[in-house]
Formats: C-alpha cells, structure tokens, sequence
C-alpha cells in the first residue's frame, strides 16, 4: 500500500498529485499490476482532503488505464509502467550536464538555466500533447 | 437531486445593521461547501439562518428542499456545531453521548462509541477540561453521530491549533467520505479550506461576492499582465475583476472562458487564495469609495 502527500504551495492541484504520486510509485517500482491502492477514505483520514478530490484521481488514473475500480472491494492497479529505471537513463543524464556547462560557459545564471530549461520542457510537452 | 441550500434574495437586517443582503444561492448537494469572508461578513448570520436559529428579515430560503427548522424532521437533517465548537463544561464526554442519543431520532451509539475509542477520548472526563482540539472534536462527535444530510460547522478550526486542526479537518473528512454528507464550514482563512473544500462562496460585506465548484473557478480566472492599456483594451468575453496600473504595466484579474486568454500579454491562473482575496479587496474597495460617495454627497 502506498501513501500520498499533498504539497499545497507546488501550484499543481491536489488530483493531479495524486495522479503523478501513483505514477511515479509504478516507475520506481513501488506499485505492479493487481496492487491495491488506499480507498478513499483511508487516504482522506490520512491527508485531510476531499473525498472527491481522491476520487477524481482515480478516475483520471482509470482514464488514462493505469487503474480499475472494482465495485466494493477498491481500486487496482491494472498496468505496470515499464519503463527503464532512473539509473539506467546514465547517457540521457551525462548529455544534459553536458549542457549544463554549455549554458554556464555561455553565460547563463543560474535562474536563467532553470527559466530555459522550464519554457523549453513546456513548449516541447505541449507539442507532444498536441501530436497525440 | 435538488440543492442542500437555496437562497433568493436572502436578508437580514438588526436595527441599522445589515448582516446579509441580496443572497442568492443554489448549491447542489454533494460538496463540501467552503463559505469565507472577513469578520463581520455575515458568514454566521447565513449560517444561523440555514439552520432556523435565526429568521430571515426579507427574501426566502431551502435547506435540503424544507424551509429551516420547519419541523423536527427537518431539524434531524441538519447537524450544526456552532462557532468555537460549544460543549457544555459540567458534563463528561459520556454525558454528552447520552444527551445526543436522548435527543436525536437517528442517533449512531456505535459510531458515537467508536469515535471517542480513535480520538482517545476518556468517558469521564468533563468537557471542560478539554484541550480545544478535543473539545472541537467531541462537538464533531455530536454532530456526526446524529447521522445528519449536511452538517454546518461555523468556524470550526478558528482556534485550534495547526496540529489539532490537521486531525480535525481529517476526522471531518473521513466522515464525509464514509457517508457522504454534505458539509458547509465558514473560516476566514482560505488556506484552512484550500485541500477540504470543493465549493466555494465568497461574502463579503454582507453580499456574495462569488460562488461556485472550486475546479471551474480556477480554470476560470486568469492574472493577465502586459503593456500599460485600459480595461476597454481587453477582450470584450474578459470580465475584469480587478485592474492596477503602474506607469508602463498593467495587471489584471479577468473571469472568461476555461480558455487560456490568447494576446500580447502573459496570462497564468491564480492559486485559490489569491483568487479569494481579489474578490475580498474588490468588494472592501467599492465598499470604500460608496462611503466617500455618500460623505461628499453629505457634504
């Protein structure tokens, strides 16, 4: 069983936290197919959140086929993520420090780097939202 | 299902004194209803008035399709915890179980019971040598084990402490989601309400300043900044909420579509308590300027 936690100043809403909690949860292998994740209630008696916020969530995550609600007993993982873990991205890693130096040498400050990087991340996820 | 409140043109006048003024409410059922505004906005008042303590002086309302206290039906529906969650000192934690079984048709004695074994509460003990947190607590005992469709609660976390306010908003919620009550709780911080609620009223000086599902609300609003320019500029679909100007910028507050506004500018959506307190200066600021209105009318 897993558990959520709520960050009230990260500007990104509370479902949408959950939804990216239970995510990265299946990336690091925190969560595989058939687990069950908390009822409702037991993540509201947790959190002190709305009950429709969580429910939400998991309509999102059943959306998106992640999930299944099974009437009664709860909610279940129906899908593993199967994506390599963080140390196997080493090469993806190395490249990005690499740039890192570029952007210093060029000049850039450290607040700049991370408004760069932050625009251009944005741009190319909404480009690939769009795609799909 | 119909709505746990309707109001239409709701008032209430003390002497002089307008509390409430040209309330107009529909919430539907189902939510847990945030109601903030400054002190002295006539959140108690509304409240009052929801639950049958108080008779309006003009307009009408429904609470869960009945007129307030209409009988002890509809009385039974409703469970209310006052502002600073009154208990009565002289009596234990059991005495106060007893009492809410004696009077309340659909009183819970299990869940009663069972409450007061999680919150380590010890049936003796009198209410009044409670710390506040427990003392909230019990009244939140009372309250839910009378098993009520919506539960009102004035101020509930105003004077408890973070911790206690924590445990007391997650026993709340708990109980909603276990039987899905409706809930409407005033506080005039936002940020007590930010993770509970999904429904939000504003009030302010009397009068609903906004009303209306959390999420909708937020993908609603925009601060729009750009180049120095008058409201007039703007898109005519923007309804603009607040506007301020420094020799070169302008910044806006505008209610539109759930479109992100497109132009020359930068438009971001507002976190919920910036949200809330823009509605709250522009209703103290009009507030301002009727005064000085009538002053130099006066005059």
């Amino acid at each position: 069983m897993i558990e959520f936690h709520l960050d009230a100043r990260s500007g990104v809403s509370p479902y949408l936290q959950i939804v990216g909690q239970v995510r990265q949860a299946l990336l690091l292998g925190l969560l595989t197919e058939g687990d069950k994740l908390p009822t409702v209630k037991e993540v509201v008696a947790k959190v002190a959140i709305n009950p429709n916020t969580v429910s939400k969530a998991y309509r999102e995550l059943e959306h998106q086929g992640l999930a299944a609600a099974k009437p009664g007993v709860g909610t279940f993982i129906t899908r593993s993520l199967g994506q390599a873990s963080l140390a196997e991205h080493g090469p993806l890693q190395r490249e990005l420090r690499t740039w890192l130096a570029k952007a210093r040498a060029a000049g850039l400050t450290e607040p700049g780097i991370e408004a760069l990087f932050t625009s251009t991340f944005r741009e190319s996820a909404e480009s690939a939202e769009e795609e799909k | 299902m119909s709505a746990i409140l309707h109001a239409q043109a709701l008032g209430k006048r003390y002497g002089r004194r307008q509390a409430l003024a040209e309330c107009t409410l529909e919430i539907p059922p189902g939510h847990v209803v945030g109601l903030v505004g400054p002190n002295g906005a006539g959140k108690t008042t509304l409240l009052k008035i929801a639950c049958g303590m108080l008779a309006p002086t003009s307009g009408r309302i429904e609470v869960l399709g009945e007129q307030p206290a209409a009988d002890p039906a509809q009385l039974a529906r409703i469970g209310y915890v006052a502002q600073d969650t009154p208990t009565y000192a002289n009596l234990s934690v059991a005495d106060h179980l007893k009492l809410g079984a004696k009077l309340n048709p659909r009183w819970d004695t299990e869940l009663a019971q069972a409450r007061i074994e999680q919150l380590d509460l010890d049936p003796r003990q009198k209410a009044g040598k409670l710390s506040g947190g427990q003392r909230a607590q019990l009244a939140l005992t009372v309250a839910v084990a009378k098993r009520p469709e919506l539960l009102i609660l004035d101020e509930p976390v105003a004077s408890l402490d973070p911790l206690a306010r924590r445990s007391f908003l997650r026993h709340l919620m708990e109980s909603v989601a276990e039987n899905g009550t409706s809930v409407i709780l005033s506080s005039h911080l936002v940020s007590d309400l930010e993770r509970v609620c999904d429904y939000l009223v504003v009030l302010v000086s009397s009068r609903v300043q906004l009303a209306g599902e959390t999420d909708d609300l937020l993908a609603q609003h925009y601060r729009i900044v750009c180049t120095r320019r008058e409201e007039s500029d703007l898109p005519s679909d923007l309804e603009v909420i607040w506007a301020e100007h420094t020799d070169r910028q302008s910044t806006f507050v505008v209610r539109g579509d759930t479109e992100t506004p497109t132009g020359d500018w930068v438009a971001d959506h507002l976190e919920l308590e910036d949200l809330v307190l823009t509605y709250m200066e522009r209703a103290a600021d009009s507030g301002r300027r009727a005064k000085t209105q009538k002053t130099e009318d006066a005059r």
